[in-house]
C-alpha cells in the first residue's frame, strides 16, 4: 500500500513529456525483444546440392604452366668428367672460366686422397641428423679447425651452402625485428629474410649514407616507443664480396655505424673466404677489422674450399644458439664425412701456403687488367663493360647498351658464350630467377679467374671475348 | 614462463585426449566414399595403434615438469645473483647496451631442462653408422655444460638410432668401391650450380635411374633433402593457392609452405574426415574474404611420419584427391626403400599407381646411405622445376661420389646388379620390423605407429625417464634416440628405435630383452 502511494505520487509529479518518452522507450524495447532477429549468415547458408554443384564446377589451374621448349635454362650444358681447370663441356674440351674453383683445389691430389681415406673409414652417408648419431669426429675437427683459422670462438657446419645463411638469419631474427639489407644481396639471403618474417629495409648498394638515413629514421621511431625499441633487435646483413655485383662492402664504415646505432652485423663471405686478406680469412682481414666486431660470419665451403656445405663462425654466445634453432642444422642430415675431410685438407693447404692466396690476388689483378681491355673501345659501338673490382674473382661482363628486352640481351650474351665455347673457352651466363629476385641484376656473363689459369689462358680468353663481341655485338 | 609452460601443458593434454579418440574413429566415414568402398581400397589390413596416455601417467608427468620448472626458476635466480657459477655464454662488454640477442624466457627450457640431459644427443661417432657403431667417449665435469673427449673409443654399440633401413651405410662392398672410383675421377666438390657449369653426366644418369625406380616419367635430384622441400614448394605454389598440410609434417615441409606465400590449413594427423572437411569448405567458400576460387589446392603428406611411426592412408588420400581435383605432394623421406615388397615406397606398399601421386619427393639419406633429395613426376613438372627451382639456379649441385652411391645402391635394390642382395635386404628389413614390434608388444609396452613401419616409438612420458633411459641403454652398449619436447607433445616423450636390415636377430633380442629390465629398474 505504501508503495502504491509512492508510485502514484511519482506519476502525478513527473512532467508529461517525460512520461511519454519513457512510454515510447518501453514499447520500443518490447518490440525489439519480440521481433524476429535478422541473421546475416542465414542468407548465405548453402544447401548440400549447391555445395556439390560448386565442387563439380571448380577447375584448378594446371599444376605447372607450360614451358616453352627453347627456353635457355631448360637444357643444361652437360659436363663430362671432372669440373676442374680443363673441362669437357657438351663434348668440347675447354679452359674453365665458369666454376668457382678459386684456389684450384677441386682436383688437388692431396684433397682427393683424404676424401678417399675418409670414404674407406666411414662410407658415404651419415644416415642421420647431428643430434641422432650423425655427428662424426670429422665434423667436430672441421668445426674447430675453421674456428681456429678464422680466429673466432666457435664454428658450426651445415651440409648445404645455400641453407647456411638461409637458416642462420631466421634463427636470430623473428617477427618484429628489423633487418637492414643491401639491395644486391644474394638469393640465399633473401630466402633467409623471408623465413624470418622480420621487417626488412633495403638500402642502396654500398651506399652508407642511405643506410645511415634509414638508421636515423629508425632511431626516431624508437624514441617514440621506447618500450618496443628495447625488445626489437636490429641487424645489418651484407656480403663481403657481392656475387651479383663483384664488389666489396665498406666494412670499416659499417662497424662504425654498428656502434653508433647499436645494430648487429651479419656478414656473408661465400665469395671472399679464401680470396681476400693475407691468409684468405676474408674481408675482415682485408680491411684489418677486429673479427669480434662482426657478430656472425657465414660462408660456404663450395667455392674456395672445393667441398660441399657451409659454415658460420663467431663468438660462442652467438653460434651456439644455432645448434638448437638453426633449421638446416637440426632437421637435416649432416655433411658426409668424406666431404668434411676434403674441406679439412683444403684448409690445411690454405694454411700451409698463404702464398697461394697471394698468387690468386696477383692473378686476379692480371685478369682484371686484361678483361678491362675488352672494355676499351676498339671500334665504335662496342658492346661489353666489365663490372667488378680488381680483387673480385668472379666478374661480370654486361652489355654496354641494353636493347630494352631482357630476353634479347640474354640471347646476345648466350651467342657470345657459345662462340667462346667453340674456341675452347668455357664461360657461363649468370643465372637468376627473374620473377623471384627482388632487385634483378642486369643480364651478364660471369667470368671467374682462378689460380690455376696461366697468363696465356687469360690472354686467350680475353682475345676470344673481344672477337666474339666485335663479331656478334656490333650495334 | 613457468605458468605459460604449465598452462600450455594442460591445454595440450585436453587436446591430445580428444585427438586420440578421433584417430580411433578415422577412416570410418568419408562423405564421398562409402565404408565398403574404403575397405576395398586397402589390399591388406591397415593396423595402427596410438594408445591413449593413462591418466595417472599424465598427472605424474605434469608434476615432473612442474618440479623441474620450479627448480629452473630457482637456478636462474641463483645465477642472476651470482651465487651459482654461470656457464651460460655472455654478450661482449662492448655490446652490453645493445638490444639483447635472446630473450631470457626463450631459453628457459634450454637452460634448465635440456641442459640436464644434453648428453643423450649429439653423441660423436667414429665409424660407419651401420648396425654397430663406435662412439667417441666424452665426459662432463660440470653437468653437461662442457664436454671433454677422453681419447677412448667405446666400441660396438648396437645402433638403434641411425636411419640405416637397408644397411647401405657401409665402407666396403660394391657401393663403396664405385664411390671410390668416382672420387678418383671427379673429385669431391663441384663448384658450380646445376644450370651453370655444375651439371655433370653422372647427375643425368642418376636422375634417369631415379625416374625408372619410382615408375615416373622424369625426376630431378638436389643436394639436400631439407632444401628439396623448402626450395621447390615455393616454386610450385604461390599466392592464391591453398596448401593442406598434415599436423605432424616435417619442418622442411612447413618452411616450404610458408615461403611459398600460399594459405596453409592443417588437418588432423592422418585423419581423412578432417581432410575432406577442409577440402569441401575450401572449394565451396573459396579464398577468405574475397571468396574467389582457389587457383590450386595441394595436399602435403609424408609416407612414414618419423616421430609417430604411422603410415599415411594413401588410398584414401588419393581417392579424395581425385574426387576434389586437388594435387598431392608425397614426402617419402623415411618410406622410400623401407616399405613395399620392391622397396619402392608407400605407393608400392599399397599397390597403387605412382602416376596418381602428382609430386613424389623423397630423400637419399635414409635407405640409400647417401645424401640429398629428389622430386619425381610428369615430364612437364620436372621441366618446370629445372627452370624455376631455387636449388637449380643458386645452389651447388650434388657431389659426384654421393651421386654414385645413389646409383649403385638403387641398382642393388632394383636387382639390376645381378645379385639378390637388394631383395634379401628388403625381406630382412620387413622381418626385423615385424619381429621387433611383436616382441615389444608382447612385453606390454606402448608402441605407436603402424605394424609395418620400421620406425618404432616406445613411450616414456616422464621427463626423468628420458635422460635415464638414454644413459642406461648406453651403459649397456645400446645406442638409442630419445625425444622430448618440443619435437613431441609435452607429455609424450618417447624413445625411438629405427630397425635396420643390417640388424641381426641376436641384436634385436639383446635390445628387446634389456628394455623390460631397464623400465623395471627405472620405476
Amino acid at each position: 500500500m505504501f508503495q502504491k502511494e509512492v508510485l502514484f505520487c511519482f506519476f502525478s509529479q513527473a512532467p508529461a513529456y517525460h512520461l511519454i518518452l519513457e512510454g515510447i522507450l518501453i514499447l520500443w524495447i518490447i518490440r525489439l525483444l519480440f521481433s524476429k532477429t535478422y541473421k546475416l549468415h542465414e542468407t548465405y547458408k548453402l544447401t548440400e546440392k549447391e555445395k556439390e554443384d560448386l565442387i563439380e564446377e571448380w577447375q584448378p589451374e594446371a599444376l605447372v604452366p607450360p614451358v616453352s621448349k627453347d627456353y635457355p635454362t631448360l637444357n643444361y650444358d652437360v659436363v663430362t668428367g671432372p669440373p676442374s681447370h680443363k673441362i669437357t663441356i657438351n663434348g668440347k674440351d675447354c679452359i674453365n672460366f665458369a666454376s668457382f674453383n678459386f684456389l684450384g683445389l677441386l682436383d688437388n691430389e692431396r684433397v682427393k686422397q683424404k676424401a678417399l681415406a675418409s670414404l674407406k673409414k666411414y662410407g658415404v652417408g651419415t644416415c642421420g641428423p647431428r643430434g641422432f648419431y650423425g655427428t662424426f669426429d670429422v665434423h667436430l675437427e672441421l668445426e674447430s679447425r675453421l674456428s681456429k683459422f678464422m680466429k673466432t670462438e666457435e664454428a658450426i657446419i651445415y651440409s648445404y651452402g645455400f641453407a647456411t645463411i638461409a637458416s642462420a638469419i631466421p634463427a636470430y631474427s623473428k617477427r618484429g625485428d628489423i633487418i637492414f639489407v643491401d639491395e644486391a644481396a644474394c638469393f640465399a639471403i633473401q630466402k633467409g629474410l623471408q623465413a624470418s618474417r622480420s621487417l626488412i629495409k633495403y638500402f642502396k648498394h654500398n651506399d652508407m649514407e642511405d643506410l645511415e638515413r634509414l638508421l636515423k629514421e629508425q632511431e626516431l621511431e624508437d624514441l617514440k616507443n621506447p618500450r618496443k625499441a628495447r625488445v626489437t633487435r636490429k641487424f645489418i646483413v651484407v656480403e663481403g664480396l657481392y656475387i651479383n655485383t663483384a664488389d666489396i662492402c665498406p666494412l670499416p664504415e659499417l662497424v662504425k655505424l654498428k656502434y653508433k646505432y647499436k645494430v648487429r652485423i651479419f656478414l656473408e663471405e661465400s665469395m671472399s673466404f679464401g680470396v681476400l686478406g693475407d691468409h684468405g680469412r676474408g674481408v675482415t682481414e682485408h680491411f684489418g677489422v677486429n673479427i669480434d666486431d662482426i657478430d656472425l660470419i657465414s660462408a660456404n665451403m663450395e667455392n674456395a674450399l672445393a667441398s660441399i656445405g657451409g659454415f658460420c663462425c663467431g663468438r660462442s654466445f652467438v653460434i651456439d644458439h644455432q645448434r638448437l634453432s638453426g633449421q638446416g642444422y637440426c632437421f637435416s642430415a649432416s655433411l658426409p664425412p668424406m666431404l668434411a675431410a676434403a674441406a679439412i685438407e683444403a684448409l690445411n693447404i690454405m694454411e700451409e701456403d698463404p702464398e697461394e692466396t697471394h698468387r690468386l690476388t696477383f692473378k686476379l689483378y692480371f685478369g682484371f687488367v686484361f678483361l678491362y681491355s675488352v672494355h676499351n673501345k676498339l671500334s665504335f659501338g662496342i658492346c661489353l663493360k666489365l663490372v667488378g673490382v680488381p680483387v673480385a674473382p668472379a666478374l661480370h661482363l654486361e652489355l654496354e647498351r641494353s636493347s630494352g628486352s631482357r630476353e634479347s640481351d640474354m640471347k646476345q650474351l648466350r651467342s657470345v658464350v657459345d662462340y667462346c665455347m667453340e674456341r675452347h673457352v668455357a664461360l657461363t651466363l649468370a643465372r637468376y630467377l627473374e620473377k623471384e629476385e627482388r632487385f634483378l641484376p642486369p643480364p651478364s656473363i660471369r667470368v671467374v679467374v682462378t689460380v690455376e689459369q696461366t697468363e696465356e689462358d687469360i690472354q686467350k680468353a680475353v682475345a676470344c671475348i673481344r672477337e666474339a663481341a666485335s663479331a656478334l655485338l656490333i650495334s | 614462463t613457468g605458468s605459460c609452460f604449465l598452462s600450455r601443458c594442460v591445454l595440450e593434454f585436453l587436446y591430445s585426449s580428444s585427438k586420440r579418440t578421433d584417430l580411433a574413429r578415422c577412416g570410418n566415414g568419408l562423405k564421398s566414399i562409402s565404408r565398403t568402398q574404403i575397405g576395398c581400397l586397402y589390399k591388406k589390413p591397415f593396423v595402427e595403434s596410438f594408445e591413449e596416455t593413462p591418466l595417472w601417467v599424465a598427472v605424474l608427468t605434469y608434476m615432473g615438469y612442474g618440479i623441474l620448472t620450479i627448480f629452473g626458476y630457482l637456478r636462474d635466480f641463483l645465477r642472476h645473483w651470482n651465487i651459482e657459477k654461470c656457464h651460460v655464454a655472455r654478450e661482449r662488454d662492448e655490446q652490453k647496451d645493445f638490444v639483447p640477442l635472446y630473450q631470457d624466457f626463450e631459453n628457459f627450457y634450454t637452460r634448465n631442462l635440456y641442459m640436464r640431459i644434453r648428453d643423450n644427443w649429439n653423441r660423436p661417432i667414429c665409424s660407419v653408422p651401420g648396425a654397430k657403431v663406435d662412439l667417441v667417449e666424452r665426459v662432463t665435469r660440470d653437468y653437461n655444460w662442457t664436454f671433454e673427449h677422453t681419447g677412448k673409443v667405446v666400441k660396438d654399440i648396437i645402433n638403434m638410432g641411425s636411419y640405416n633401413y637397408l644397411g647401405f651405410a657401409e665402407n666396403t662392398g660394391a657401393c663403396a668401391d664405385a664411390a671410390l672410383e668416382v672420387t678418383k675421377m671427379y673429385g669431391a666438390g663441384v663448384g658450380s650450380t646445376r644450370c651453370e657449369m655444375g651439371n655433370l653426366d653422372i647427375h643425368e644418369e642418376m636422375e634417369q635411374l631415379v625416374a625408372r625406380f619410382l615408375g615416373v616419367e622424369s625426376a630431378m635430384a638436389f643436394g639436400m633433402g631439407f632444401a628439396t622441400n623448402s626450395m621447390n614448394i615455393p616454386a610450385l605454389m604461390g599466392k592464391g593457392c591453398l596448401i593442406l598440410s598434415d599436423e605432424l609434417n616435417h619442418t622442411s615441409l612447413v618452411l616450404g609452405a610458408r615461403l611459398s606465400g600460399s594459405t596453409i590449413r592443417v588437418f588432423k594427423h592422418n585423419n581423412m574426415q578432417s581432410l575432406e572437411k577442409l577440402l569441401r569448405d575450401a572449394i565451396v567458400h573459396g579464398q577468405p574474404r574475397t571468396h574467389r576460387p582457389w587457383k590450386k589446392i595441394l595436399i602435403v603428406v609424408e609416407g612414414i611420419y618419423s616421430m609417430e611411426g604411422s603410415i599415411v592412408r594413401l588410398p584414401e588420400v588419393i581417392a579424395l584427391k581425385k574426387r576434389y581435383k586437388a594435387y598431392l605432394y608425397l614426402d617419402e623421406a623415411h618410406s622410400i626403400g623401407a616399405l613395399g615388397p620392391n622397396g619402392r615406397g608407400v605407393v608400392d606398399y599399397f599397390g597403387l599407381d605412382s602416376k596418381d601421386v602428382d609430386i613424389m619427393m623423397g630423400t637419399f639419406t635414409k635407405s640409400f646411405g647417401a645424401a640429398g633429395g629428389y622430386i619425381g613426376g610428369k615430364k612437364e613438372l620436372i621441366d618446370y622445376l629445372r627452370r624455376h627451382s631455387h636449388s637449380a639456379m643458386y645452389a651447388t649441385s650434388m657431389s659426384p661420389p654421393v651421386a654414385q652411391q645413389i646409383i649403385t645402391s638403387m641398382k642393388i635394390i632394383m636387382g639390376e646388379d645381378g645379385t639378390t642382395l637388394g631383395a634379401d635386404r628388403l625381406r630382412q628389413l620387413s622381418q626385423n620390423t615385424t619381429y621387433f614390434r611383436r616382441s615389444l608388444h608382447e612385453m606390454g609396452f606402448i608402441i605407436y605407429g603402424n605394424e609395418d613401419s620400421p620406425v618404432v616409438p616406445l613411450m616414456l612420458y616422464m621427463p626423468a625417464k628420458i635422460g635415464a633411459f638414454g644413459r642406461e641403454m648406453l651403459k649397456r652398449n645400446i645406442g638409442t634416440v630419445v625425444v622430448g619436447f618440443p619435437a613431441t607433445p609435452i607429455i609424450e616423450s618417447r624413445a625411438r628405435f629405427c630397425v635396420s636390415a643390417a640388424h641381426t636377430r641376436e641384436m634385436l633380442d639383446t635390445v628387446s630383452r634389456l628394455i623390460p629390465f631397464l623400465t623395471f629398474s627405472l620405476h
